[in-house]
């Protein structure tokens, strides 16, 4: 702990001098290796690795979370309960809508903030700092907040009756309860992504864009030719992120609907959490982690061999 | 990574570039200017919003709501609501435990990840590879698919205290703190800033006779401030914003950060001004920690971006 709080203090790190280092002979990097790897390993092997496992193992069994009883293996009756479960498959329409929508508005929002603050006028800092904000409030807040917002007769519906709109009641109508929840995700989110555009904006090289103010190109052919290849990179790694955090959905739902009204806002992981906490099906509920796993997986290729594949046609 | 997110040279392709450090910042164009300033309400009104509404009582709330009014520190403002929440829940205490979880969270984690990547990075040593590409393979996982086998998992692990010994972690501050302590993304991050100190630094000390983890605690980690910085605030803000986790591992309140008691304290049936004053008090400190901090923030959360 001492090391970290120096590090942190050290403004000007200097090597220290020969006969600060004592005289102790180095031991072998093999030894010192092992030891300095082994918290973290321990670590990693206790809640990730035996974990993962255990997700494959227990699926096929029908362990409880508390049980006197020995786990029994089943085999795929877990898997034949889930995918005959109406339930299950709104939950996954659900999460799939979700995340729809989310992917393409939320990285669309996200660049057209960043080329929007990505110049040098007065006051850009300010405007980075306002749209960031959301960010870094709490998931829970923010969502306890918007429930207040889509009251029937809250700031959003007070607003709406200004010019002349009745809003309906956004979170008890299976119509607008998951529209609702999209549009708040991306509020809070959208300034997380919006500085890894940034990011990725600034690695382009501003000779490419002297190149191209010579050749007299418009602000969109700027954009098209070398705004947009040059984030080459940022884009997979965007898409990616956003897909599996939006397909991982579960606080906003918790805390706004519990899966309401009639399973119009369910999605899975909320369905998983319902089955291994709630009712304690520890079996049944990693079988659901497990086709989530799957589908996360298999999400994540897709659209990394995706990107990949049209690069090398461009 | 390092780089800073200074604005780029968007607006100043047209003009040469010596003139560009010269050149006045100007306000840029006026709908530009417009279009900024709408986000900006957009983004800020609704937490300006549930910030002044924690001082409000409910009536005033509401009958503000359509007028300008709602967003404006007018009227009977008092502290009511927040001493209303201190009436109801032991407040204090959730704090307390958000504030213990988060700090030993990102301690642990700074110097667990930290040790491990110094010895990815700068030793060698048979397997090194292969560890290094099981953690960047559990990259991929996301934690809400191991969450529940986790959950039965963690209640049959085994726990030496004063107690003596005994098995179970549920209801405890470790099952907070352990399961997220050791961070594949951080051990990453440290090891590609490791990687790019010079490793001539390391022969020179061991000439000198320094042991490996001398180097590491006097040479290495005092040149790692930025990296240090970055973990520290992308392991801070999960931590402190964590919710389905301890959702399922407390039950006592005396355990219980303070996301999970605002989910407890909404059941309440608490008025509205009452839970804006709660949501306020657990959002104020970390917006006011972003906004002190604000370009090790943006940098931290620009580096999560860097691929690997």
């Amino acid at each position: 702990m001492s090391s970290t709080l120096e590090s942190r203090s050290a403004d000007v790190p200097s090597i220290p001098a020969p006969h600060q280092l004592g005289s102790r002979r180095a031991p072998s990097q093999k030894r010192a290796a092992a030891w300095m790897l082994a918290p973290a390993a321990v670590l990693l092997v206790t809640f990730v690795l035996i974990p993962i496992a255990l997700t494959f193992a227990l699926a096929f069994t029908d362990s409880k979370l508390v049980s006197p009883q020995p786990i029994r293996f089943i085999g795929f009756d877990n898997f034949t309960r889930i995918f005959a479960d109406a339930t299950f498959w709104k939950s996954l329409r659900n999460t799939v809508v979700f995340a729809v929508f989310v992917v393409p508005l939320q990285a669309g929002f996200a660049l057209g903030l960043a080329l929007l603050i990505n110049t040098k006028i007065k006051g850009v800092n300010f405007f980075r700092t306002i749209y960031f904000l959301p960010v870094v409030t709490s998931m829970v807040v923010v969502a306890i907040l918007w429930t207040f917002l889509y009251q029937p007769n809250g700031l959003i519906n007070s607003l709406l009756l200004k010019i002349g709109i009745h809003g309906p009641d956004w979170l008890g109508d299976t119509h607008t309860a998951l529209a609702a929840i999209i549009f708040m995700s991306i509020w809070q989110n959208v300034g997380f992504h919006m500085v890894i555009w940034l990011s990725g904006l600034q690695t382009i090289p501003s000779s490419l864009y002297e190149a191209s103010s010579l050749d007299g190109a418009s602000t969109w052919q700027n954009f098209k030719w070398v705004t947009w290849p040059g984030l080459k990179q940022t884009r997979t790694f965007i898409l990616i992120t956003i897909t599996i955090a939006a397909l991982a959905l579960f606080t906003q739902i918790n805390i706004m609907t519990q899966g309401g009204p009639l399973d119009s806002t369910s999605t899975v992981v909320y369905q998983a959490v319902r089955a291994g906490f709630q009712q304690q099906q520890t079996g049944y509920a990693s079988a659901i982690s497990l086709v989530f796993f799957v589908i996360v997986l298999m999400v994540s290729l897709v659209q990394r061999f995706l990107t990949r594949d049209k690069d090398q046609v461009r | 990574m390092s780089d800073t997110l200074a604005p780029a040279t968007q607006s100043d392709i047209d003009e040469p570039r010596a003139n560009v450090t010269a050149a006045k910042k100007r306000v840029g164009s006026i709908p530009g200017l417009i279009f900024r300033i709408v986000l900006c309400l957009v983004f800020g009104l609704p937490l300006i919003f549930m910030i002044i509404s924690g001082f409000k009582p409910d009536d005033q709330i509401f009958s503000d709501l359509t007028s300008i009014r709602a967003f404006l520190p007018v009227g009977h403002l008092s502290f009511d609501n927040y001493t209303a929440v201190f009436d109801r829940v032991p407040f204090g205490t959730f704090i307390m435990n958000s504030v213990i979880i988060s700090v030993c969270t990102v301690v642990l984690g700074v110097i667990v990840n930290s040790m491990a990547a110094f010895a990815l990075a700068r030793l060698t040593f048979r397997g090194k590879t292969v560890i290094l590409s099981i953690i960047i393979a559990t990259l991929i996982v996301p934690f809400e698919t191991l969450a529940l086998p986790l959950l039965w998992w963690v209640n049959k692990l085994p726990w030496l205290d004063a107690n003596g010994f005994s098995f179970g972690w549920l209801d405890t501050y470790q099952v907070q703190i352990l399961p997220f302590v050791a961070n594949a993304f951080s051990i990453y991050l440290f090891y590609q800033f490791f990687d790019s100190i010079p490793k001539e630094l390391d022969e020179a000390a061991t000439v000198d006779g320094a042991g490996w983890f001398h180097i590491y605690r006097k040479i290495v980690m005092p040149l790692s401030g930025p990296a240090i910085a970055t973990v520290s605030i992308l392991t801070f803000l999960p931590a402190w914003n964590s919710y389905l986790w301890p959702l399922m591992v407390v039950q006592s309140e005396n355990l219980r950060p303070a996301m999970v008691g605002i989910d407890y304290f909404k059941q309440l049936n608490v008025s509205w001004g009452q839970l804006m004053a709660y949501a306020s008090m657990i959002t104020i400190p970390v917006l006011a920690l972003f906004i002190a901090f604000q370009r090790a923030f943006i940098n931290s959360i620009a580096s999560s971006g860097v691929k690997g």
